[in-house]
């Protein structure tokens, strides 16, 4: 098991290496001069030139990449060409919108998909099984970010019942502020709790096929409670895995809700500073994203290996 | 198992129409996507007004009986728009598509033909891609380079390359050992012909399932990346790129985003649905995996 | 994860302490901008969303524009001119305090003007402070400014916020924590969302209305008509979104004021590359166009056509509007002798504002209905000014020209018009050497005809200023001379 855990670090390690001299590599070549973009139409050249000088662009792009990586193990993310603060903070301010939004939504997903995915499987081959599965096929089949502007349109513009975008920030008060996250968390929610919804369903469907629950069964023992004893907890290890993917996709994949709520989160940091072109915050944040990404599958496989050995072979 | 395989190579036509006229998934998902393809081809010869023409005298009118599903805020018809808007969202997403199986299936094919190192890199490399999230690096890329439908699509196949390559790899890893491939083998055929011969027509159907549900992907992704003004370009028109300009009207004109929105779903439906059935149809084993 | 939940936690106990205070008379304002400010301090950066936060608000210079684009007297009480028109004598008020502690005096004056103009300035305009020839404090509240020439607009030029006065103690954080002389502190920065200000207890002027005021950003037209509906904000004096104007206009919650902003929105043309280079051929696009039809399907009937680049309510503004009227055979015959019959292609590069992206679309089709064929790239700004307005990679783009009196820049060799006129530069000359009003008015009236009867440019609309806020707010500007938010004359009707 240790020496699998080790072999799988130092995988996890090269990974990330590689991930960061491409996004770095990627960066580089963006048209587009920071210091141009911060000083404006009507800047000298004289300006601008000193400006590069003081933001560390004229230097040699191996020191840069090198002296930005030696950072990043430190902890010093760089200091962003836009705000001129450190990157860390931004992260840090953007990510208490973004993680209790990621939090929030996968709540809903799981709070929404487990239920149904349950009602589903027990009633197999019925009415009801197939609607349901209708109503997740469309759920799949929604682009999350449309089911947003409906939302907004309906609850916001005109019930006036929530927000329509924005964030008042947590020290406006914590309702107010969850307030804000409800609809982008649920418009967030109801693609990923259809996908949740049909892997729960064909997951118990699965076990409730094994040799051990038809036993059971067998035994005499009342459908219901060999479905809540026995399958469904058999049944969470493939649903947590898909949660466990699905929370590191809500956390990078939110650029788009975050830009039709206007949500000061890491997704729409990430895509101004894009078009800000503020290299150093996209660099740092695509890495992070990545980094959480190749983590949680990590500890995924890990979790995989411990419960089945044979995996460790691979 | 092994006889079922090779059943399957010889699949009766037949046989297969027979399980394709009984499963209504696949049913309901052949229907809609052919409407779909159909509207799109159709828009080449005809649609009911000229997308390029903009009278703005005309604008902002709800659905009449001029102008079916209403005008947009240059006074085009919406319904023209999305007839000439499925040509773009479909071929975005099929040449992505194309571009995720012209690459990554020789290379799945290759590694799983050569184990080892060759394997090692290619899952590692794979393993680096999939760890970026999808459309957070779409956007990155056509940002980065430009926004515009060449790059949109570029975006979108990169990451249909991993895709095809695992799918291909784990079909064909499960392959070699059987005997047919062993008997080949034997006779001294080169592993490259043997891929060609034996491999990839067995693989064909996961191939094609997997190829479906990346279609249907590229659509949602196209749409997302015009949404957010990054694809599709004016003047052509884009499901997404209607989105995005439906917004800000939203509550002057909503049919200018609730059209365009209903034919993404649409189309995304046929298409899962088709794939759920084909993989039904084409291979019954595959269900209990999903 | 831990500080993540403290301060989670801290925000709400905070929220709990807020609750309780009193429904007084309201004194707190939530208004709205396009832009992220990229920092605050105004003296190093062209940004201008920094001016939309900072502009007598925060900062104050020596003068200061007013809402009606005039000239008035802000930290300078009063100012003598010699009579050769070199040296200015600025008194400064008595009691100013910067935000720090600090008081205001004429070192103060003599270190900002001295950090504008050096060589190692990052100073954005530094063209503002060219004339200046030395700056000297003859007593503590007294200035000279010594010209090498005369310059007519420089007391105007005092005005932007690029001129504002800083403290030596805190010019270099001011990036950050922006410390000026104004009625405003900086309080509070949330990046990607607000910046709050609040009141300045020890101001040396008459204390303003509000006791806080927040700026959000909110550059996408969707988000900000939301946000204005929802009552997120209360005023939105630049608004983005003039589709949405119908609907506030009928909602009595809400007044709606259409002002004049200084931005000359133009089809900005490549003047050094053929077949741009030709007259014909600029005449042929200028008679192509339909200005109207580009303000009604891209700025919803909101702007007012120019046929040169000056500013309408300009008081030397001349209507050149009918110099080539929409005419599409008279474009195709021109383009004939221009020796394109059947046309050209060419690529039409278009910056993220609305204006240029929707009004570049009815550019496009209005110039392939004579034959033109406009490929439409669109650029974020840091590529347009890359590659546009450094790089001259370009054929036709659409942009705002933003800045007060701007008609200068067609006197500049290396601007990206690529245009150059001898006339045009000997009537700046003459216009920079004149100090009489009416004959600066008609030098400014030739001006305009020049470039006009040229179609350097295609001339389409004045950008409009589009103020919404709350039918109970009073106080905001409704024109915009410069780009500014300033907030001292703002308060809540009852």
């Amino acid at each position: 098991m240790l020496s699998y855990a080790l072999r799988r670090i130092a995988v996890v390690l090269i990974t990330l290496l590689a991930a960061s001299a491409i996004v770095f590599a990627v960066l580089e070549i963006v048209p587009g001069d920071p210091a141009r973009l911060m000083l404006g139409m009507n800047a000298g050249e004289d300006a601008i030139a000193a400006l590069r000088e003081q933001m560390g662009l004229n230097q040699p792009l191996l020191i840069r990449y090198f002296s930005w990586l030696g950072g990043l193990l430190s902890g010093d993310f760089g200091r962003s060409y836009t705000y001129s603060v450190p990157v860390i903070d931004l992260v840090r301010e953007r990510l208490v919108v973004s993680l209790p939004l990621a939090l929030m939504a996968l709540f809903l997903s799981t709070a929404i998909a487990i239920p149904v995915g349950i009602f589903s499987a027990s009633r197999r081959g019925t009415a009801s099984d197939a609607g349901v599965m209708a109503a997740t096929q469309l759920g799949i089949a929604i682009p999350n970010f449309w089911f947003a502007l409906l939302l907004v349109y309906v609850f916001a513009v005109t019930l006036r019942l929530v927000p329509a975008g924005g964030f008042p920030g947590w020290q406006a008060g914590f309702w107010p502020a969850l307030a804000s996250l409800l609809l982008p968390a649920i418009a967030l929610a109801l693609p990923q709790a259809a996908i949740l919804s049909r892997v729960t369903r064909s997951a118990l469907l699965d076990v409730m096929g094994e040799d051990y629950i038809r036993t059971a069964r067998a035994k005499g023992l009342p459908a219901n409670i060999v479905l809540w004893r026995h399958a469904l907890r058999n049944a969470l290890i493939p649903v947590l895995t898909i949660l466990g993917l699905q929370f590191s996709f809500l956390l990078a994949g939110t650029i788009i809700i975050e830009n039709v709520f206007y949500l000061p989160g890491l997704g729409r940091l990430v895509f101004q500073a894009i078009t800000q072109r503020d290299l150093i915050v996209v660099e740092s944040v695509v890495v992070l994203l990545v980094a959480t990404v190749i983590i949680v599958n990590f500890l995924v496989d890990l979790a995989y290996a411990w419960a089945d050995p044979r995996l460790r072979r691979r | 198992m092994e006889e079922e395989l090779i059943a399957l190579e010889h699949e009766d036509w037949r046989h297969f129409t027979r399980k394709a006229f009984t499963n209504r998934s696949f049913l309901a998902g052949a229907l809609i996507t052919a409407v779909v393809v159909a509207v799109a081809l159709f828009s080449f010869a005809w649609t009911p007004y000229d997308v390029t023409k903009l009278v703005i005298a005309d604008r902002l009118q709800s659905p009449n009986a001029a102008h079916w599903f209403g005008t947009d805020h240059f006074g085009r018809d919406i319904l023209s728009m999305i007839m000439v808007g499925s040509r773009n969202s479909i071929a975005v997403a099929l040449i992505a598509v194309g571009i995720g199986i012209a690459v990554g299936v020789p290379l799945g094919c290759w590694a799983a033909a050569k184990r080892g190192l060759a394997d090692e890199v290619l899952m590692r490399a794979s393993d680096i891609v999939f760890a970026f999230p999808a459309l957070l690096s779409a956007v990155m890329i056509t940002a980065i380079f430009g926004p515009g439908i060449v790059n949109a699509i570029i975006a979108i196949g990169i990451f249909n390359i991993p895709v095809f390559a695992r799918v291909a790899r784990g079909g064909a890893l499960a392959l070699w050992p059987r005997e047919f491939v062993l008997a080949a083998r034997a006779s001294g055929k080169r592993a490259g012909l043997i891929t060609v011969q034996h491999i990839l027509p067995n693989i064909a159907n996961l191939l094609l399932v997997q190829g479906t549900i990346q279609f249907s992907l590229g659509i949602l992704a196209e749409a997302g990346l015009s949404y957010v003004g990054l694809g599709t370009q004016p003047p052509a028109p884009s499901w997404g790129r209607m989105l995005f300009e439906a917004q800000t009207m939203m509550t002057i004109a909503p049919h200018m985003a609730i059209v365009p929105g209903l034919a993404i779903i649409v189309t995304v439906l046929g298409l899962n649905l088709l794939g759920d059935g084909l993989r039904d149809v084409l291979d019954p084993r595959l269900r209990r995996q999903r | 994860m831990i500080p993540i939940i403290r301060s989670i936690l801290a925000g709400a106990a905070f929220a709990l302490a807020l609750t309780t205070s009193a429904f007084a008379a309201r004194t707190d304002l939530t208004l709205a901008i396009q832009l992220e400010p990229p920092h605050l301090d105004p003296t190093a950066g062209a940004a201008g969303a920094i001016d939309d936060v900072t502009y007598a608000n925060i900062f104050q210079g020596l003068t200061r524009i007013g809402s009606n684009g005039a000239v008035q007297p802000d930290l300078a009480e009063s100012w003598t001119l010699s009579d050769d028109g070199l040296v200015y004598t600025f008194k400064l008020h008595d009691g100013v305090k910067f935000h720090d502690g600090t008081a205001l005096d004429a070192g103060d004056v003599v270190f900002s003007l001295d950090r504008a103009r050096a060589d190692d300035s990052t100073n954005a305009q530094k063209a503002l402070f060219a004339a200046i020839e030395s700056v000297e404090a003859v007593d503590d509240l007294t200035v000279k400014v010594t010209l090498s020439h005369p310059q007519g607009s420089f007391l105007y030029n005092m005005g932007w916020g690029d001129a504002v006065i800083v403290a030596p103690e805190s010019a270099d954080t001011n990036k950050e924590k922006p410390v000026g002389t104004g009625p405003f502190k900086f309080d509070t920065w949330a990046k990607g969302s607000s910046v709050t200000l609040v009141k300045n207890p020890d101001y040396w002027g008459d204390p303003v209305a509000l006791d806080k005021a927040t700026f959000r950003f909110i550059s996408d037209p969707a988000a900000a008509t939301s946000a204005l509906m929802a009552g997120d904000i209360q005023a939105f004096p630049a608004f983005p979104a003039p589709e949405a104007v119908a609907q506030f206009e009928s909602d009595p919650r809400f007044s709606v004021v259409i002002g004049s902003t200084e931005g000359e929105t133009i089809l900005a043309t490549n003047n050094g590359k053929p077949p741009f280079d030709n007259l014909k051929v600029r005449q042929a696009i200028a008679h192509a166009i339909d200005r109207q039809a580009i303000i009604d399907g891209a700025m919803f009937g909101f702007g007012t056509p120019i046929g040169s680049h000056f500013a309408p309510h300009n008081p030397a503004y001349e209507e050149l509007v009918e110099t080539y009227p929409y005419d599409p055979e008279m474009a195709k015959q021109l383009l004939a002798e221009a020796g394109y019959p059947d046309g050209f292609k060419a690529t039409l590069k278009l910056p993220p504002p609305s204006y240029a992206r929707r009004g570049g679309e009815i550019v496009a089709a209005q110039l392939r209905e004579v034959g033109i064929d406009l490929e439409i790239i669109p650029v974020e700004w840091a590529q347009w000014l890359d590659q546009v307005f450094k790089a001259k990679d370009y054929d036709l783009t659409i942009v705002s020209h933003t800045e007060p009196n701007d008609i200068g820049i067609y006197a500049r060799d290396d601007y990206y018009f690529d245009y150059h006129n001898q006339a045009f530069k000997d009537v700046m000359a003459k216009l920079d050497a004149t100090a009489n009003e009416d004959e600066r008015y008609a030098l400014l009236r030739q001006a305009q005809e020049i470039i006009a009867k040229d179609a350097v440019n295609g001339y389409l609309f004045q950008l409009p200023k589009i103020g919404i806020w709350d039918a109970k707010l009073q106080g905001l500007w409704h024109d915009m001379p410069l780009q500014a938010d300033d907030l001292t004359g703002v308060s809540w009707k009852d």
